[in-house]
């Protein structure tokens, strides 16, 4: 019981990252193999902010008018730092991943892997 | 094709899951990321920089660095979308 | 393949919403140092804002008005603040991207001279995240078709 209430959120994290894992090495089409991978980098972020996390802290903006500050009251501010850079690098994979699907489509007409594969074989 | 994809996610998971058995708890205020550096930026950012928030003075003053190389990549990423996708033509079928 | 859809609520509703939307944006920029917030955050809610406008408005007429050679020097504008600040601590004097430096320029507190430099640099964030947003955006939308007159 003790272990549960203390590692069910890294669970959470996991079975969403393996959803996107079989996502990514499972599905054919090239769109839903990119979605696939945001949901594990999102999985990824999940699980930085929650290693942030103390009990009965607050969120890392402190009070001025306090004389002496207390670490333990401030949730750390470093995963979040890390995570907001992440959140942007996300982003753009994404674009630049779109934009490389809509390139492949024009190319070949379809977004299917083993149809590319075939276009390729047919052309050799 | 999909059961062995389904093998090997069921794999990863339950090596993942064992290893969380020795993370630190959720919430834990002793836990090794909260105790090595982010006492120190959370104590003198107010002295050090003027700035309550400590997720800002983080971001752009002690680690600045990094979040130049941030900028950087999106600005990469930008131009990486331009040059695969732009072309200019006469025809008005947009 | 984008057709022109024109619809009154839609168009008055966002006429309305922009500028509340920019001006938020800016806040959120400007309050990085107090409040939730800063460079990246106001950034992608003012691209949000130039995003909303592209969907409810005729996305050609827009393109005319807010060029992709003017998004690609927003773009690049961004870093080059960011950079230049960083220089500029050099030639002060001290390490690369140390804002203590401008102490010689603006004889302040240390601390708010700091506070003043990452304000420098969150602008120049912001600025590259609303034209990346944008510029992606347009890109992905049109199929980076660019008729003559737009370049």
């Amino acid at each position: 019981m003790e272990i549960i209430i203390g590692k069910y959120n890294y669970w959470i994290y996991i079975s969403l990252m393996m959803i996107g894992f079989y996502a990514m090495i499972a599905k054919k089409n090239l769109v839903k193999k990119i979605v696939g991978m945001n949901i594990f980098q999102t999985a990824i972020i999940l699980f930085f902010i929650s290693t942030a996390y103390k009990k009965d802290a607050t969120i890392p903006i402190l009070v001025k008018s306090q004389e002496v500050i207390n670490p333990a009251q401030y949730i750390n501010p470093l995963p979040h730092v890390l995570m907001l850079t992440a959140i942007v690098v996300m982003v753009s994979t994404f674009g630049v991943a779109l934009a490389i699907i809509m390139m492949l489509y024009k190319q070949y007409k379809t977004l299917d892997e083993d149809e590319i594969i075939e276009i390729l074989k047919k052309k050799k | 094709m999909k059961v062995f994809a389904l093998i090997i996610v069921i794999m990863t998971g339950g090596a993942l899951v064992y290893s969380t058995l020795d993370m630190p708890d959720w919430g834990d205020p002793n836990s090794p990321a909260s105790l090595h550096i982010s006492p120190r930026y959370i104590e003198k950012t107010i002295e050090e920089t003027a700035t309550p928030n400590a997720v800002t003075s983080v971001l752009a003053d002690y680690r600045g660095y990094d979040t130049l190389g941030e900028t950087t990549v999106i600005f990469t990423a930008a131009v990486v979308c331009i040059l695969l996708l732009r072309r200019i033509e006469d025809d008005k079928t947009l | 393949m984008i057709r022109l859809y024109n619809d009154l609520i839609i168009q008055t509703v966002c006429r309305i919403m922009i500028p509340l939307i920019q001006l938020f944006a800016f806040y959120v920029i400007a309050h990085g140092h107090y409040s939730p917030g800063g460079g990246f955050q106001g950034g992608c809610i003012l691209g949000a804002s130039f995003i909303l406008m592209l969907i409810a408005y005729d996305i050609n007429w827009i393109k005319r008005r807010f060029s992709e050679n003017k998004n690609v020097i927003l773009i690049a504008l961004g870093v080059f603040i960011y950079a230049l600040v960083g220089l500029l601590c050099i030639l002060l004097g001290k390490e690369y991207l140390n804002y203590s430096a401008f102490q010689k320029l603006i004889p302040i507190d240390i601390a708010r001279v700091r506070a003043l430099g990452t304000l420098i640099i969150e602008i120049g964030v912001g600025i590259t995240v609303m034209a990346v947003m944008v510029s992606i955006f347009l890109n992905l939308t049109t199929f980076g078709k660019h008729e003559k007159g737009e370049v």
